[in-house]
């Protein structure tokens, strides 16, 4: 669908058709289904909504879990059941459903998102027959017999005057008084089928328990840990965990609870402004107000927003705190308030863990599948041993070399523990290099075995830790061991997947098997994960297995310090201080620490931080060779990270360059005696080699070698850096100086979006590098919800900048539906705040009025000169602020310059959610530009189809291939006739590109440009993706045109195609991309159908567009006429 | 009198000695069946190449991979399919659907990689029903260090590994590029290969002047290439106990004849075939017919090897001295039109 909001329509159709439908959502697509789920509810229509509970979009967007998005739900009626775990989940899916069927009310049921969502645990499983015997079929049959049938037709959704609405509103009420009882004898029937009993409120602790917490969701494990541990020393302590939170049963809280009771707490995972009190507080304390018995105190507190970590030392923070002399009514727990002083202090070194439970930390990159092996590492553990598992992984926001931590526990007993391991048993470094950036052994407990992927062998190792590491081994008294997994993976043909190499180390380290039945095993889980791609890997993987051992050695542990080297500071000393005390913080992955103030309180944060943030991820960086170089900037242009940067200067600005300082002549006639420089920024580089591979320029004598090189950056990295620093002190080219609308032209300007944390080789952020340097210091950008939100605005830092002046792109993100709307909102707001000005600068400033009003704004010169006229006016308006229009019009005087509006999103947006606003948008005739960086499928969350999917391409839910035709927004929107429409592919053709981006800013009404952008989700080889945008338009499979309605004049053609006839069958661009070849394997037939299918839409859109390039708009009118003779 | 033109290769007994080759006809179940229709009395599938299984495994599982795992809502990027297809699946299937289809015998080509994969996709090959298997020894050899003798020695190793393990008849085909070869042939039969099959044509790359790039090229063989095989045939004839097959350059019924002549118990054609379609496998097997019917030779048998090396009158003629003839009777006239581009010296040994 279109989004969550079409997708509950869709349920809501089906179930008023007699199915029995259901669906799975999330924070911001849950609040799409608000109006269904009021419309289902208000029907007494029996379904159930699944939810992993997770942050709605507030000051920022946060995809992790709380309870913000489900309580925004309260008011449709539908009934909320709460799990707290992951056997939870499935359990209580069952129940849920069978008690919709009897009681027609709709359930919501939500467990946490990313905490249960995607925790793996040993849990036992229903098989289908328990669902099938669990679910009644005369239920079944009744919610059918109710469903819309011409045979039996009936008339449901009526509209209805006063007379009636509110006694038919108040008609349902019946049903959901009968909702408890009914959950309840289901919960009673599940347990009778499984032996597991749940009850609508949970109780564990004390039996004559003073102080009780109460809370839903996965804190309840934290939580019971807490109160155990409490209670065998001697605390009179309980805990209720709330599983039907709507509708709440009174008289079954009351009975959960034990008589002694005299003080309760109840924690709410979600932040109610505005409200006295959060929502499950208020529904407890409603509760004990209507009660006959006497009051307890009762206090509330909020815990775990954003998937902030909630401890069994928080759950005693929030139960210690009922003690206190005068008890805080209101609190939270969890982080440190020094503005509103509102948090608990917690007792950090309180912990409730079982001690018979092994814990084991490890850190790796998502590059080297540490993750994946982790995961099969539990599989085995809960299925070979009989021991219960449990596995949590934490990512960070970057999408290349992110860095991935993982929990492993497991034990003899279930394990309930829903929060990260702070003291762990074994910890693995699966990466060397992160010894130096993150506080790898922080969370290693006394006398742990750590285990390091170390490229320096067991006699050297010592002498290359960091200090601090060294530190913690000695004072922890650590075991030590070391393997070159890296080593290992590389000669197997693993690449730097060094996963399965360590896993066999920790298996065989941990214990926690026989060595010979954990290869086994591990070799097994290897066969299960890849099995069906084919023998090779399997073999590769079971060798670097098999060899992992012979390489795994102790390293003896002095007893004294001896390093000098240090931990790396998260960011330059020299950084402002924001930066250095607040997104330093955030960088070494100590966000948790910082206290309220240190956070803005409106979601503003300043741009420009991503330099700070010095990654160094790539192996290889590419090398300038000035001596073959062409001039043609061309590298520069596609670098997706910024990294590869040219810049033209007078030669004394050369002076006090370090020695070797790379420069040569810039041969363009426009800038005559000037030098030239390509760059390589060599820690923000990420390798990906989209340079080198489009760098046209050859040696003589070798043709293998370009004038740009990828080379190791081990050898050239503190030379790079020297260049680059000096490189970057370079003053930037005068804007007036440079043509910006070519190619060499742009890049010879400041790209204000730089080093983003997008995929190495991304698609999508040469075009927004290009935008910056077209006109960045202009920009408002409105930024839709996905990837280019995530690298775009995801903390720590962001990659849109600023120039020496302090300008740059303004960035905002609203949502993922709005944001054409959003954009529009900015064009006006802009434009009324213009007018306003011209209005009163006549009678403010006569004498500037003339110049200002009539300035031409067209080139860099002229914005140069109106920006100069502006500041002139604005002095002037500081003199003379004691006039109310003077005043009015310092507030608005900045709109006097042209401001170039943006609206950025993916094909997700412009295509599928956003489509409905983008239309409207399109249609307003307004100065906005909208750049579709177009992926041709959801790429943030993992490749789901869109509208913009080709036909026969995989993608997840067209896994058998996408049966219908790319949607053509260009020709949609050309349609209005007063769009100017570009289709732009970089890769292709690139001074095609920086014209339409140019002509799209220079027209004066809406603009479209759709922007192929390749991607990791295509399956490509990504150093070649520029080289397969060219395919894609050699094939037709995406022709190149720029629809300018401004040559929509009599004799003129305002479509102009900017490609070529295709002169390649479709199949050389698809055979190269696995989203097509996959099927070719997987499904011959079907694909075979799909290419001949495809091949002949592309020839027949090749066929319409060549008409539509002779198409004339305008008929000759006798009044055209005289205009043009006059 | 009707001439028995039945041969032997390879232990079967087939119904003529014209054999389809590996080529894109033989790729094909529908014309497949026009070869057998045509009169061919034997085919040999395309090869199933283990380099490109392996690469095709790699480089999905790497598609897969890519970025998989590493970002909080985006676990993976591609969807999981129900079989990616990637082992030899596809060519067995084919290959079974040939025997089911055809009643001629099927004869499987393996290109590997590794011993483990030689042997592997032999056996799954066999499994599969073919009724010999054609190893097809493609390598080109690069690595300084190793020598002539170290290559043919892996070569034999393997040869004789995949004979054990299979049972179905094993033939080789290799290139002509060794320096002793009629050593090599006859190691080769005592590694217990049943067949060798003259001789594979290397795919030579060629630079694409534009891109500077290289590039493969493929160019379908003429009877220019047939003398190359007939010398080889002729020597080895009788000389191993091993059946020989003769391919590369085969377009006329003379073409097969001077094979059959030099000692081939099969003749294989491919180019030509694709340039003329499968009725030439008729046109060959009818002129052959007619051709030892006008000469009266019962059989191809009694033709078989006649003008081998050591049933010719002048043995050396298939050294040295055939050398010595080609030079001493060039003439500008025998390559009509390339005269001029020729420019043989006026006191050429002509």
């Amino acid at each position: 669908m279109q989004s969550e909001g079409g997708a509950a329509g869709a349920v809501h159709g089906a179930l008023q058709a007699g199915a029995l439908a259901t669906t799975f959502t999330s924070s911001q697509g849950l609040l799409l289904m608000l109006p269904n789920m009021f419309k289902i509810a208000g029907e007494l229509t029996p379904t159930v909504f699944h939810v992993a509970a997770r942050a709605i979009a507030t000051h920022a967007l946060s995809i992790f879990g709380d309870h913000s998005d489900v309580m925004a739900a309260r008011p449709p009626g539908f009934a909320l059941l709460c799990s707290s775990s992951v056997q939870e989940a499935q359990d209580l899916a069952l129940i849920a459903h069978a008690a919709t069927l009897e009681s027609r009310v709709p359930f919501l049921h939500f467990f946490d998102g990313f905490r249960t969502s995607h925790e793996l645990n040993t849990i036992e499983r229903l098989t289908e027959d328990d669902v099938r015997g669990f679910l009644d079929e005369d239920l079944v049959a009744a919610h059918r017999a109710r469903a819309l049938t011409p045979d039996r037709p009936v008339l449901r959704g009526s509209a209805q005057n006063p007379d009636v609405f509110f006694q038919a509103r108040e008609a349902a009420n019946p049903y959901y008084a009968a909702v408890p009882s009914i959950v309840q004898r289901t919960m009673a029937r599940f347990a009778t089928l499984t032996g597991r009993r749940y009850r609508l409120f949970d109780y564990v602790g004390h039996p004559q328990a003073e102080r009780v917490l109460v809370l839903m969701g996965s804190g309840a494990g934290a939580a019971t840990e807490a109160v155990e541990s409490l209670v065998k020393r001697g605390e009179r302590v309980g805990l209720v965990i709330v599983r039907l939170f709507r509708p709440f049963s009174a008289a079954a809280f009351a009975a959960t609870l034990p008589a002694t009771v005299q003080a309760v707490v109840v924690l709410d995972r979600t932040k109610d402004p505005a409200a006295q009190a959060e929502p499950l507080f208020q529904e407890v304390i409603t509760a004990f107000a209507e009660s006959d018995d006497p009051m307890p105190l009762v206090t509330g507190g909020r815990y775990g927003l954003a998937s902030k970590e909630f401890t069994p030392a928080m759950a005693k923070a929030a139960l210690d705190s009922l003690d206190a002399d005068v008890p805080r009514r209101r609190f939270t727990v969890g982080i440190v308030d020094d503005v509103t002083h509102l948090s608990l202090p917690v007792d950090r070194s309180f912990t409730a863990e079982p001690e018979d439970v092994v814990r084991a930390v490890f850190y790796g990159l998502g590059s080297d599948g540490t993750v994946g092996a982790n995961r099969n590492s539990v599989k085995i553990i809960g299925e070979s041993t009989g021991l219960h598992a449990q596995a949590h992984f934490v990512y960070d926001s970057k999408k290349s070399g992110s860095v991935t931590v993982s929990h492993l526990r497991f034990g003899p007993n279930p394990i309930h523990s829903t929060y990260l391991i702070d003291r762990a048993s074994f910890v693995a470094c699966h990466q060397f290099g992160l010894l130096e950036r993150l506080e790898v052994l922080a969370v290693a407990d006394e006398g742990a075995t750590v285990l390091l992927n170390s490229p320096h062998g067991p006699d050297d190792t010592w002498d290359e830790l960091p200090a601090e590491v060294q530190e913690q081994l000695i004072a922890k008294q650590l075991r030590l061991f070391v393997v070159d997994a890296t080593a290992v993976a590389r000669e197997a043909g693993l690449g730097r997947r060094v996963n399965t190499v360590l896993q066999t180390c920790f298996f065989a380290l941990a214990d926690v098997l026989p060595r010979e039945e954990a290869i086994a095993a591990i070799k097994d889980a290897i066969r299960r994960t890849y099995g069906k791609r084919g023998e090779v890997m399997l073999e590769r993987n079971f060798a670097a297995v098999d060899r992992a051992l012979d390489g795994l050695h102790e390293v003896e542990i002095p007893v004294a310090v001896s390093s000098k080297l240090r931990r790396l500071p998260p960011v330059p000393v020299d950084a402002p201080d924001f930066v250095r005390h607040v997104t330093g913080a955030m960088i070494e992955g100590k966000g948790d620490l910082l206290p309220v103030s240190a956070l803005p309180v409106d979601g503003t944060f300043p741009t420009g931080t991503a330099h700070f943030e010095k990654r160094s991820i790539a192996i290889e960086i590419p090398i300038w060779d000035h001596s073959i170089c062409i001039d043609c900037a061309k590298c520069a242009l596609v670098c997706p990270h910024a990294a590869i940067r040219l810049k033209v200067f007078a030669p004394e600005e050369l002076e006090g360059a370090p020695e070797g300082f790379l420069s040569k002549e810039w041969k363009a006639r426009d800038l005559p005696g000037m030098q030239m420089t390509v760059q390589v920024a060599p820690d923000d580089c990420t390798g990906c080699g989209i340079c080198v591979e489009t760098c046209p320029a050859h040696a003589k004598e070798a043709v293998g070698h370009r004038s740009i090189n990828l080379e190791p950056k081990s050898e050239h990295l503190d030379r790079e850096r020297e260049r680059y620093d000096f490189f970057l002190s370079i003053p930037e080219l005068d804007r007036a100086l440079v043509e910006p609308a070519t190619v060499k032209g742009s890049q010879l300007l400041q790209p204000l979006f730089e080093y983003s944390g997008a995929c190495e080789g991304c698609g999508e952020t040469p075009y927004l590098k290009l935008l910056t340097q077209l006109y960045g210091d202009r920009l408002l950008v409105a930024n839709a919800t996905g990837c280019s939100s995530i690298y775009g605005g995801n903390l720590p830092t962001t990659p849109w900048s600023q120039d020496a002046n302090g300008r740059g792109p303004a960035w905002a993100n609203s949502l993922f539906e709005d944001n054409a709307e959003f954009g529009l909102g900015m064009r006006l707001a802009l434009d009324q705040q213009e007018a306003s000005a011209r209005a009163l600068l006549p009678t403010v400033a006569p004498d500037l009025a003339d110049e200002i009003l009539t300035a031409d704004q067209t080139t860099e010169a002229g914005i140069a000169a109106q920006r100069e006229r502006v500041a002139v006016l604005r002095e002037r308006l500081l003199d003379t602020d004691d006039n109310a229009e003077a005043r009015r019009l310092l507030a608005i005087v900045d709109a006097l310059v042209r401001k170039s509006v943006w609206l950025v999103g993916g094909d997700g947006w412009a295509y599928d959610i956003g489509f409905g606003g983008l239309d409207h948008v399109l249609a307003s005739g307004r100065n906005v530009n909208v750049l579709v960086l177009d992926t041709e499928v959801y790429s943030n969350t993992g490749g789901q189809a869109s509208k913009a999917t080709p036909r026969g391409a995989v993608a997840k839910f067209a896994s058998a291939g996408k049966r219908t035709r790319k949607k053509d927004l260009g020709q949609i929107a050309a349609q209005y006739g007063d769009v100017y429409v570009a289709q732009v592919a970089m890769g292709a053709d690139n001074p095609q590109t920086v014209k339409a981006l140019a002509e799209a800013d220079a027209y004066d009404g809406p603009s479209l440009v759709l922007a192929y952008s390749h991607c990791i989700a295509h399956g490509i080889e990504i150093a070649k993706g520029m080289q397969q945008q060219k395919l894609a338009v050699d094939t037709g499979y995406w022709p190149l045109y720029r629809y300018d309605p401004r040559h929509t004049h009599a004799g003129e053609h305002p479509m102009r195609l900017d490609s070529r006839k295709p002169k390649l069958p479709l199949t050389a661009f698809t055979e190269r991309e696995a989203r097509f070849a996959m099927l070719k394997r997987s499904k011959p037939e079907e694909a075979a159908r799909f290419e001949a299918q495809s091949q002949q839409d592309v020839d027949e859109r090749w066929l319409v567009y060549e008409q539509l390039a002779q198409v004339e708009h305008e008929v000759e009118h006798e009044h055209t006429k005289q205009e043009e003779t006059t | 009198m009707t001439v028995d033109l039945t041969s032997r290769y390879l232990g079967l007994q087939l119904a003529s000695p014209i054999v389809a080759s590996a080529s894109p006809l033989t790729g094909e179940i529908d014309s497949l069946r026009a070869l057998e229709e045509a009169g061919a009395a034997a085919v040999v599938l395309p090869s199933l190449f283990e380099e490109q299984l392996e690469h095709d495994q790699v480089e999905l599982h790497s598609a897969l991979e890519y970025g998989a795992h590493s970002f909080a809502e985006a676990l993976t990027y591609l969807p999981e399919m129900d079989d990616y297809n990637t082992g030899p699946d596809a060519y067995l299937e084919h290959l079974a659907a040939a025997k089911e289809a055809l009643s001629i015998p099927v004869i499987a080509s393996l290109n590997g990689v590794t011993p483990g994969g030689w042997t592997r996709y032999a056996e799954l090959l066999q499994q599969a029903g073919a009724d010999a298997i054609e190893l097809n020894v493609y390598a080109v050899e690069t690595d300084p260090y190793t020598s002539a003798a170290g290559v043919e020695e892996r070569t034999l190793r393997l040869v004789s590994s995949i004979c054990s393990s299979v049972t179905v008849p094993v033939a080789v085909k290799v290139g002509p590029f060794y320096t002793s070869f009629a050593n090599f042939a006859v190691r080769l039969a005592d590694a217990r290969a049943d067949g060798l099959v003259l001789f594979n044509r290397f795919l030579q790359p060629d630079i694409d002047l534009e891109t500077l790039t290289v590039v493969p090229r493929l160019h379908l063989s003429s009877n220019d290439e047939l003398r190359l095989p007939l010398r080889w045939l002729a020597i080895l004839h009788g000389r191993a106990n091993i059946s020989l097959a003769a391919t590369s350059g085969v377009q006329t019924t003379e073409d097969v004849v001077k094979l059959l002549l030099c000692g081939a118990d099969v003749v294989m054609v491919a180019s030509q075939l694709l340039r003329a379609g499968p009725g030439l496998i008729r046109e060959l097997t009818d002129g052959l017919g007619e051709w030892l019917g006008e000469r009266e030779y019962a059989s191809v048998e009694q033709l078989k090897g006649s003008m081998s090396q050591l049933a010719c009158g002048n043995p050396r003629a298939f050294e040295r001295a055939q050398y010595v003839r080609a030079l001493v009777g060039f003439s500008p006239r025998d390559v009509a039109g390339q005269a001029e581009r020729a420019r043989v010296p006026d006191d050429s040994p002509a």
